[in-house]
């Protein structure tokens, strides 16, 4: 059988062959079916594993006590009464609860209980208690975790801990201890062991664990965790370029845009301030992944990375499209992939800058003043080198849907007018010694190189403002932006 | 105490990285750790003596065993309430 390795293995606390009951004395329907235990044993036989009491229901040699919940964790014992019937060490039936049609089915006896009611439903295993399960977890799992334990002192404050030991991005992060790390690991089936990425720039190799390990304290939930493995997976390939990203001078960084159905599965918010503050998957999922950047691979500010500045974005910029208010197909579409798949998207930008404009009327209108500020990006005196997102809001998407726009013909018709006079952007031209090389000079060229520039959807139903994000240098020479489906 | 998992490359020791070692102990508190070896005492109000003339303040501590390292508690303390510290053998 395969099993992961925090999932209860029956291996590890075999039950013994026959029919088996797992009960407690702390539920009603345990105490109502004791004589039907007993008369089970006497014509039977039965091996009863008690939770709590271990003269319940009787002090008898096939009375087992389950004193530290083994045998009912690893054997997903989620209600008692349980039966079950158990053929050369594997499990064959079980029912729960008290049912008298079933339990003397899967005994082969009748006449079981005649005093009793038909039905009668059971209560919580003790093994499934939310205040034993963080304990039971580690208990049984804690030890798969292969990551180094650091005590803390018990004078000190975790959260400063983490600070003093240099875990911190600069804002608290949640302590990792081994429950919150296993509860985290739920949110993914892929084994802790497994290597997610080469994280640089110390290129070290990144387990599901470590990423599970920075994305708690990054305050994420685990349902969360499939969109920081796949995001950590796209930030460290070749193409992405991670570590160039990281130790420039720019104030540059992985900005996560998340498409697909887990949008809404994680909460994530495309609507009002998606790009701001206020929901814990925005605000999370991006820091995660820098954490794991600073942490595992060891990149940090003062360090490899020498931004001049930086940006908040750097912290951790990540939000979702609005793909059901968007007139254009879904940004992952664009992206060559299906709308029924879960993605997140790796751009390497900077922070966003507002894109102003409350008149236009028309997209003609709407276009040429996009065209104008997208210009502006980086410096009007770059051309060609980097690509960038254009977050649009829904009342300028408003202005497409209303003409039938689709994507294909808003960038035809923004490309058109994002071509430049070589001679306006040289080095040295209008008195400015900052410029592209001569060899442009008299020619026109693109702002944005073939395919650099990405619509996404998303924000309040009012508000006529959009965002630009700029990016850095794109293409080989620097950063591709990379998409990665997002697997569970 | 809590325990955290560690989550870095763990290329470095788990250990944090000592201060740098002072220029002069005038006005500084000096941690004076006895590790429970036999007439560890002897020596160390020898040191004490020494560091209190050099106008630093001592304070003296004692580990349970000296087979163990020092308990993270008192680790701590220590790293909380003095400037520098002496682990000294006796025997």
């Amino acid at each position: 059988m395969c099993h992961s390795w925090r999932v209860p293995d029956p291996d590890a606390a075999p039950l013994p062959d026959g029919l088996v009951a797992v009960v407690k004395k702390d539920c009603p329907t345990c105490v109502l079916v004791a004589p039907v235990l007993a008369t089970i044993a006497e014509r039977v036989g039965v091996t009863v594993i008690t939770q709590d009491d271990p003269d319940f229901p009787q002090s008898a040699d096939w009375v087992v006590h389950d004193a530290d919940l083994a045998l009912s964790w690893h054997n997903r014992i989620e209600a008692v009464p349980t039966l079950l019937r158990v053929d050369d060490g594997a499990e064959a039936d079980r029912t729960v609860g008290w049912s008298r049609k079933a339990w003397q089915e899967l005994t082969g006896l009748s006449g079981l209980g005649t005093g009793l009611p038909q039905h009668r439903p059971g209560c919580g295993s003790l093994s499934v208690d939310p205040n034993l399960s963080d304990e039971l977890a580690v208990r049984f799992s804690g030890s798969a975790l292969k990551s180094r334990r650091i005590e803390l002192a018990s004078s000190e404050d975790d959260i400063e801990a983490m600070f003093d030991r240099g875990f911190s991005d600069g804002m608290p992060v949640v302590p990792p201890t081994e429950a919150r790390v296993l509860r985290m690991l739920e949110g993914t089936s892929r084994p802790l062991g497994d290597i997610v990425a080469v994280v640089p720039p110390d290129l070290v190799e990144c387990t599901v664990e470590k990423a599970a390990v920075n994305a708690v304290m990054a305050g994420c939930r685990p349902e969360y965790l499939p969109v920081v493995l796949s995001a950590l997976e796209a930030a460290c390939t070749d193409e992405f370029n991670m570590h160039g990203l990281l130790a420039t001078t720019m104030p540059v960084g992985p900005v996560l845009i998340v498409n697909g159905p887990i949008r809404h599965e994680i909460n994530m918010n495309s609507g009002g301030n998606l790009l701001g503050q206020g929901n814990r998957a925005n605000n999370t999922i991006g820091r995660a992944l820098q954490l794991a950047v600073r942490n595992v691979g060891g990149g940090r500010p003062g360090g490899v990375d020498r931004a001049t500045q930086g940006s908040p974005s750097k912290i951790g910029l990540c939000f979702a499209e609005d793909e059901e208010g968007s007139a254009f197909d879904t940004f992952a579409e664009s992206r060559g992939f299906d709308r029924s798949a879960s993605t997140v998207t790796l751009f390497p930008g900077e922070g966003p800058r507002v894109m102003f404009d409350q008149k236009s009327r028309s997209p003609e209108s709407l276009t040429k003043h996009f065209a104008e500020m997208l210009l502006a990006g980086i410096s009007p005196r770059m051309a060609m080198l980097m690509e960038t997102v254009i977050v649009m809001s829904p009342e300028h998407m408003g202005r497409y849907r209303d003409a039938g726009w689709d994507r294909a013909r808003f960038l035809a018709e923004l490309e058109a007018l994002l071509m430049v006079d070589g001679d306006d952007i040289v080095a040295g031209a209008g008195g400015i010694e900052e410029g592209m090389p001569a060899l442009l000079a008299g020619r026109r060229v693109p702002k944005f190189p073939p395919g650099g520039i990405h619509v996404v959807h998303g924000g309040s139903r009012a508000g006529l403002f959009s965002s630009a994000i700029a990016g850095w240098i794109g293409g080989t020479a620097g950063s591709v932006t990379v998409t990665k489906e997002i697997t569970r | 105490m809590t325990v955290v998992l560690d989550p870095t490359s763990e290329l470095r020791p788990k250990t944090r990285e000592r201060v740098a070692r002072p220029e002069s102990l005038n006005g500084l508190t000096v941690g004076l750790l006895d590790i429970s070896k036999p007439r560890s005492d002897v020596f160390l109000n020898r040191v004490e003596e020494k560091l209190t003339g050099l106008g630093a303040s001592v304070k003296r501590y004692r580990k349970p065993t000296f087979t163990k390292p020092a308990p993270v508690d008192l680790r701590h303390e220590i790293a909380v309430s003095c400037d520098a510290v002496i682990e000294a053998l006796a025997d």
